[in-house]
């Protein structure tokens, strides 16, 4: 066990945890953030992405001494009113089913906007063929993110 | 999220209309009968009931109760639109709460069978109306008027000729007081505001900022994690385990065996109770258990197929349905078609692994969790642990999936066996590879189809289905015939097709089975459309024409042309392969037109897909449309990427490296079209599954001549 000084959505939590310890499940279970989600553990399917120093991570698979001191976005960073441009457009087209992937769905589409303001969709299939959706809201998924970086071109 | 808090206001126990028991099972009837009183917190916290799924208080805030589960396919959306509908409020005023497990209260609670709407919604627009119709006259009774003066609107009742007005709270205790009218006037479709309409999913901004509750986000104080190591062999015992070094990870509490059932049989394992996931899982690795697999098959993907095609050649099996003979017109064939498909088994790969919070707190017990079937989990668990029903309380979090997998009992009734013996409450987690190596799947099904044509016209077709019966595995005889053969096949076929049966040769593995999203549709279609287009080619017709020649109902007409002439059928050009199959499952009908072509390289690509549906009466244009879609991409994945093996009676695919979904960049382009008609409703969640495979391949064939009858098979390599 160690004492870990996590910033996670810019507030500090100092843990005592197996440094091994995915991140993850330090995110879910001592942190308290429920919404990125496990999916795999083997970094297959992306529901556990998290940003870390701004790149899209897969938190099953980084063990939290490794993100110690580092700055984490999770879901809930982004914005609690839905009002990142991202969460609005995948309410506008309507994307989710059961819901399950989006946090991780939703964090990639971040990171890859903040890269490529204007992504195709070779740069879309690029950034997200990591991320399973069961429910196959992928038609969706692309529209929304040609949506949001609409929203965010106007607003930039 | 889980339900809004909203303010407690004071119970007032209500007389109204509620839900009587409907008979516990596959019931899809939805009817129930008035009753008296209604129980429980949901009253308490919520106000006033006038039946069991509407509760207002008396500042007029709007509860509505879906009692479905929520697992991506709209019920959490569906429900409340109905009924608001019928009841005159805004939906985006309302609260919605999921129903805890109750029979008594909801009537049939299992979310499967495509059932929600088609099941629920004649009754629940009626209830709604009654509804609406009391609070009507509690409002004109308070005003000395005609109750036919007033009207309901956005949650208010208003009286027309002096346009006064009151809001539901103000009414609800008196219209609670009221008999339900018995006989109400229901909408006409034309004014309806909101059925019918593409509203946005009330459900939608909890799953885009991280606040909906799944089943595995739900906490209790002092809640602990457990995971369990269960035998892999799909049952058998524990002979004996070690857990010295197990009991030195930090924070591993507790390790004892525990034994849950899986349909009939026993599964034996071994739980690791911990502080947090990761020291149950530690604590898990750490373990040493030597399994007793006395009386397992240790069976084969291969030898399973290899005694199926045997099966399906030697034997008749039992005739589920026969019209006309088609033996004596089969012998005098000279050339027939004989025939073999063959579809895998399937994971349902649910993107939320299984898991379930158990609080066992002695004479009853509260549980969490993704459940597909709250009243059925109710059952059992009292059953099976011996807790009066009504200390049984079972509640719904989100699914992160279902596809059948979560109305299974195993997971829920293992939760509670892991509290009672840890003395705590325990969120048990199964990891990604329990959750695809332990099953139930679903089953690989083999056909043998045999068929002729003479003059261009079906002279007989024979099918035999050969495959596990999910059916035995819930108690159902062995001697009669899979009543599941017919699902998927359009039963239109057999008003023009003279000289047709089916039947089922019954085959057994020790491999568990369940329900998998469209159930045997999701295979019987592939094998179905795939040899009617066999047929198609072999009488020298086009294939879409010679569905319409054979499917003479007024729907099915309607539904072929509109495919024909979205997906420019009759203006094929050539490099470019079209297939068609239409399927019905659960009271609705599903066409679909696959476009496929090759790419620089050579390889298949599919261009687009283009699905019309005809559902019937429906709630939410855009909730059916996103359930077609996903219906593809799960057809998709099933037909192209994955597929179980088993190798010694052991899973061979353990995650999504080897069990490889669907990705962004696979998915075809996907028109939904819906019919606009009166009918009854019928079922979304599944029929747009099973007509997506035999389109695809049948677009192969036309494209390449090549006749794919085995499943999965690899795009990239036809």
């Amino acid at each position: 066990m160690a004492k870990i000084t996590l910033k996670v959505n810019k507030k500090e939590h100092t843990i005592d945890a197996d440094p091994q310890m995915p991140l993850l499940w330090a995110i879910r279970d001592i942190v308290g953030l429920k919404g990125t989600k496990y999916g795999c553990g083997v970094a297959q399917c992306g529901a556990c992405t998290v940003h870390m120093e701004g790149q899209p991570v897969r938190s099953c698979s980084i063990p939290v001494i490794g993100a110690a001191n580092k700055s984490i976005t999770t879901i809930e960073g982004l914005s609690d009113d839905n009002s990142h441009p991202v969460q609005a457009a995948w309410i506008e087209e309507q994307v989710p089913q059961c819901g399950y992937c989006q946090s991780g769905q939703i964090m990639a589409a971040v990171a890859l906007l903040q890269k490529k303001t204007s992504p195709t969709d070779a740069d879309i299939d690029a950034a997200m063929q990591g991320h399973i959706c069961r429910c196959g809201t992928y038609p969706r998924i692309r529209e929304a993110i040609k949506k949001a970086s609409k929203k965010m071109t106007v607003k930039g | 999220m889980e339900p809004k808090d909203i303010s407690r206001r004071k119970f007032i126990r209500a007389t109204g209309l509620s839900a009587t028991a409907l008979t516990l099972g596959f019931n899809f009837s939805g009817e129930s009968k008035a009753s008296t009183i209604i129980k429980g917190e949901d009253a308490e916290n919520y106000g006033v009931s006038l039946n069991s799924w509407i509760h207002i208080d008396t500042n007029g805030k709007v509860t509505i109760v879906s009692h479905r589960a929520e697992m991506g396919q709209g019920a959490y959306q569906a429900i409340p639109q109905m009924i608001a509908e019928e009841l005159e409020v805004n939906l985006d005023e309302v609260n919605i709460i999921f129903g805890k497990g109750d029979t008594v209260k909801y009537g049939n609670q299992i979310t499967g069978g495509s059932s929600t709407v088609r099941g629920t919604y004649k009754n629940l627009s009626k209830l709604s109306a009654s509804a609406r119709e009391m609070l009507i006259t509690a409002a004109a009774n308070k005003w000395s008027v005609p109750a036919a003066e007033c009207y309901a609107e956005a949650g208010h009742v208003i009286h027309r000729p002096s346009g006064k007005k009151m809001h539901y709270g103000e009414l609800v205790v008196d219209a609670s007081k009221l008999e339900a009218p018995k006989n109400v006037q229901l909408k006409k479709i034309e004014d309806y505001k909101l059925v019918r309409k593409p509203l946005p999913r009330q459900d939608t901004p909890l799953k885009t900022n991280g606040t909906a509750v799944f089943g595995i986000d739900k906490t209790l104080p002092g809640m602990l994690y457990a995971m369990v190591e269960r035998n892999p062999r799909l049952r058998g015992k524990v002979k004996s385990y070690d857990d010295t070094a197990a009991l030195k990870v930090p924070g591993v509490k507790k390790i004892f065996k525990v034994t849950m059932k899986v349909f009939d049989t026993d599964r034996e394992g071994v739980a690791v109770v911990a502080e947090s996931t990761w020291a149950a899982m530690q604590g898990r690795k750490a373990l040493k258990v030597v399994w007793d697999d006395t009386g397992f098959d240790f069976v084969n993907t291969e030898d399973i197929y290899k005694k199926m095609k045997a099966e399906l050649q030697s034997k008749e099996g039992l005739s589920a349905k026969k019209q006309g003979d088609p033996d004596p017109i089969l012998a005098q064939q000279k050339t027939k078609l004989d025939v073999v498909y063959e579809t895998p088994y399937q994971a349902h790969a649910c993107m939320e692994p299984l898991n379930c919070v158990a609080h066992h707190k002695g004479d009853s017990i509260e549980i969490w969790g993704p459940i597909q079937a709250p009243d059925w989990v109710q059952g059992d668990i009292s059953q099976k642990m011996g807790v009066k029903k009504e200390n049984v309380i079972v509640n719904m979090t989100f699914l992160g999936g279902g596809f059948g997998r979560k109305a299974f009992l195993d997971f829920t009734h293992e939760a509670c066996l892991i509290s009672k013996e840890a003395g705590a409450p325990v969120q048990v987690i199964w990891t990604r590879e329990d959750d695809m190596t332990q099953g139930p799947f679903r089953p690989g099904v083999s056909y043998r189809a045999e068929g002729a044509v003479n003059n261009g016209e079906i002279s007989a077709i024979k099918f035999r289905l050969c495959g596990q019966n999910i059916g035995h595995w819930l108690g159902s005889k062995k001697d009669v015939p899979n009543d599941s053969v017919l699902e998927g096949f359009q039963p239109h076929y057999f008003d023009s097709i003279k000289n047709i049966s089916f039947s089922d040769v019954p085959f057994e593995t020790p491999i568990p089975i369940m329900w998998w999203r469209s159930v045997y549709a999701s295979t019987n279609g592939f094998a179905y459309e795939s040899f009617m287009d066999e047929l198609a080619i072999a009488a020298g017709k086009d294939p879409l024409a010679f569905r319409k020649q054979y499917l003479k109902s007024d729907r099915c007409q309607k539904i072929l042309d509109k495919v024909e002439q979205v997906s420019g059928w009759k203006n094929r050009k050539p490099k470019q392969g079209y297939g068609v199959a239409i399927t019905e499952c659960f009271s609705s009908t599903v066409a679909q037109v696959v476009k496929v072509s090759k790419d620089a390289t050579g390889k298949i690509k599919i261009d687009k897909v283009w699905a019309v549906i005809d559902c019937g009466w429906y709630v939410n244009p855009d909730t059916v449309r996103a359930q077609v879609e996903g219906s593809i991409v799960m057809a998709l994945g099933a037909a192209t990427n994955h597929e179980i093996h088993f190798k010694d009676g052991l899973t061979v695919e353990k995650n999504f490296n080897t069990y490889r979904m669907p990705k962004i960049n696979e998915i075809p382009s996907i028109e939904v079209i819906i019919m606009d008609n009166n009918e009854d409703a019928g079922g979304v969640g599944e029929p747009g599954l099973p007509p997506f495979t035999p389109a695809l391949t049948n677009a192969i064939y036309d494209l390449t001549g090549k006749r794919i009858r085995k499943l999965p098979f690899d795009l990239a390599k036809v």
